[in-house]
């Protein structure tokens, strides 16, 4: 359990891997084994042309309870299109995808999903946009006023209640966005590049805080990034999909030890090791995306 | 170097209070700049106005232009000065406004009602829309003032035939501002709203409407004016009060004058208008950035 394993075959290898017992850790081994299940799942999608493009093509991944999974690929592989899936924003084209073992109509109070753009309401204000959540689910308005002031606060935007998004800093209304989404306390937190925007110094800090928030949550995560050593800094296991149509090409167990300082563990020779490994991986995939774009323009 | 040397030898308030001077006179300098430019365009104005009216008047005293044909502003003012001291030939001028007045407002307020409820529902009904789109643009292509005389055959003399006129002229505004809204709204934030638990009422009223509102209030500026022109032009056609008949009294007995100080009239009520819809519109949305709506002339 000391240094990185590599639990698939290489990419050449039809199926990937073989859900549920991706997980090796004994933390996850206790009751039911997996919350999200994407079993053989393809999407396609039409174009504007009137053709099918392929953005998911027979992806399987399983994810346990506690668990937080990064999913890291090129850009345009099919990342957001997973999360949408798992989300019931979209119904896949063919497989299955499964949600605390029930398969996925619609969406599903218990999950939680930050969005990769901005998705606050502009013509909220800061407590509003926060207390939305609570207030559709129905909780008395005082209790979500009240709620969502604590929440505020604990984002580190105290003070900014009265504000309009559009008077927030990028920073500010994704920490806005983080709030909103905390709030409801979701059991599956799926995040997409949620700290993209952010500058290196701010990133750090709210990766330590979202480390927090999810050890106090006990949620599985699914969080989707560009940045490996993002990836690697947070996860238990990250999830290496290949250039579009996606599908796993590698899952690595990160096996460094928890509570984690995200600022620090980067110096550790074990995520030194971790990142070379996961990087010959995923070069390979950000060549071919990077061939193609070249290509088609 | 040295300025910092200088801040630790005066100690830390004093610098703090020399910034704030400057500050307040960077801010002194910048009202006064603005004052004086707001002071020079009101003058500017005033001159404008003065040498068109003047010009005018001069011109047709030195026999440039006939008054008879284009009448003359002391006449105008005459005109106008006989209507509030003696009353029209149909009775005195208030009645006549609020005749007027009353048709473009009833017309104005159902107009917009239909208008937003069926853009509302075509804009979230595809099929609807798809259905019903040929037909609505044949109906938006008529010109609709030509309806005024069926109107006046099938509902009479009184104020229903203007009203229904102007809510003819009115809806079809409204309702395709109200339809674009509609499809405009980002699917981010519907994906949002959803995930964090809305329900359809609640997605109707978070989030459809008040992203929809934005092109709706747009379409207020020129709904109102445009329910004016039909209550007008429904009162040329067969009224027995009214400014509308005003003018067409006027007109018949070719006194330019008259036409040119009811449509006077008709300028202020609309300026009125405008107002009340501006500050609707300011309070409606408060939440966007200022740049948008601070443009007035
Ligand atoms: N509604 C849609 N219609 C057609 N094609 C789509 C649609 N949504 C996504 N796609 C395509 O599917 C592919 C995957 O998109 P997706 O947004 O999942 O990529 P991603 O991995 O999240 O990329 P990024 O890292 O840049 O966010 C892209 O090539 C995109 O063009
Ligand atoms: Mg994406």
């Amino acid at each position: 359990m000391q240094h990185s394993q590599r639990n698939v075959p290489p990419a050449s290898s039809p199926t990937p891997c073989s859900p549920a017992q991706e997980v090796p850790s004994a933390r996850y081994s206790k009751g039911s084994t997996t919350v999200i299940e994407l079993r053989q799942v393809t999407k396609r999608f039409l174009t504007p042309g009137g053709q099918s493009y392929t953005a998911l093509r027979d992806l399987s991944l399983a994810v346990a309870p506690g668990e937080f999974c990064a999913l890291i690929g090129p850009t345009g592989c099919g990342k957001s299109t997973t999360l949408s899936l798992i989300a019931g924003l979209d119904t896949p084209s063919a497989g299955t995808v499964l949600v605390m073992g029930e398969e996925v109509h619609g969406t599903d109070p218990r999950i939680g999903y930050v969005f990769q753009t901005d998705a606050v309401f502009p013509w909220k204000n800061v407590l509003s946009n926060v207390a939305a959540g609570p207030l559709f689910r129905g909780l008395p308005k005082r209790e979500a006023l009240e709620r969502a002031r604590a929440w505020i606060a604990r984002v580190g935007l105290a003070g900014f209640e009265d504000r309009y998004p559009h008077q927030l800093s990028g920073g500010m209304r994704k920490r806005v966005a983080l709030a909103q989404t905390f709030i409801n306390e979701p059991q599956i937190l799926l995040m997409d590049e949620p700290f993209s925007a952010l500058d290196v110094q701010t990133r750090t800090l709210m990766e330590n805080e979202l480390l927090q928030l999810w050890s106090a949550l006990s949620a599985s995560v699914v969080f989707v990034t560009h940045d490996l050593e993002e990836a690697i800094a947070l996860a238990d296991r990250v999830c290496v999909l290949t250039a579009g149509p996606a599908t796993v090409k590698g899952i690595y167990t990160i096996d460094l030890p928890r509570p984690r300082n995200v600022a620090e563990i980067r110096f550790d020779p074990r995520f030194v090791r971790l990142y070379h490994d996961i990087w010959e991986d995923l070069r390979d995939e950000v060549m071919i995306s990077y061939e193609r774009a070249k290509q088609s323009s | 170097m040295s300025e910092r040397s200088n801040r630790l030898e005066h100690g830390e308030s004093d610098g703090a209070a020399k910034a704030m001077e400057a500050d307040s006179a960077i801010l002194a300098a910048l009202t006064g700049r603005r004052r004086r430019r707001r002071w020079l365009i009101n003058a500017l104005r005033l001159l404008l106005l003065v040498v068109l009216i003047g010009g005018w008047e001069l011109g047709t005293r030195l026999g440039l232009i006939d008054p008879f044909f284009w009448g003359r502003p002391s006449g105008i003012w005459q005109q106008l000065v006989t209507w509030v001291v003696h009353g029209t030939a149909q009775g005195p001028l208030w009645v006549q406004i609020a005749v007027t007045l009353e048709e473009a407002l009833f017309g104005f307020l159902i107009g917009v009602v239909l208008g937003i409820s069926f853009g509302v529902l075509l804009g979230r009904n595809a099929f609807l829309a798809e259905l019903l789109g040929p037909y609505i643009k044949a109906a938006n292509s008529i010109p609709r003032v030509t309806l005024a005389p069926l109107f006046a055959i099938g509902l009479g003399l009184g104020s229903q035939s203007k009203i229904a006129l102007a809510v003819v002229l009115v809806f079809f505004i409204v309702f395709f501002n109200a339809f674009q809204g509609v499809r405009e709204v980002d699917r981010n934030l519907l994906a949002n709203a959803r995930i964090l638990g809305a329900n359809r009422w609640q997605l109707f009223r978070e989030v459809i409407l008040p992203s929809a509102l934005t092109w709706i209030i747009a379409s207020l500026h020129t709904s109102f004016s445009f329910a004016l022109v039909g209550a007008v032009v429904g009162e040329f056609v067969g009224s027995i009060e009214g400014i509308g008949l005003m003018i067409q009294n006027a007109g018949a007995t070719f006194n330019a004058n008259g036409v040119f100080a009811a449509m006077l009239i008709l300028a202020a009520v609309a300026l009125l208008s405008e107002i009340v819809i501006t500050a609707l519109e300011r309070r409606l949305l408060r939440w966007r950035p200022t740049a948008l709506s601070e443009v007035t002339l």
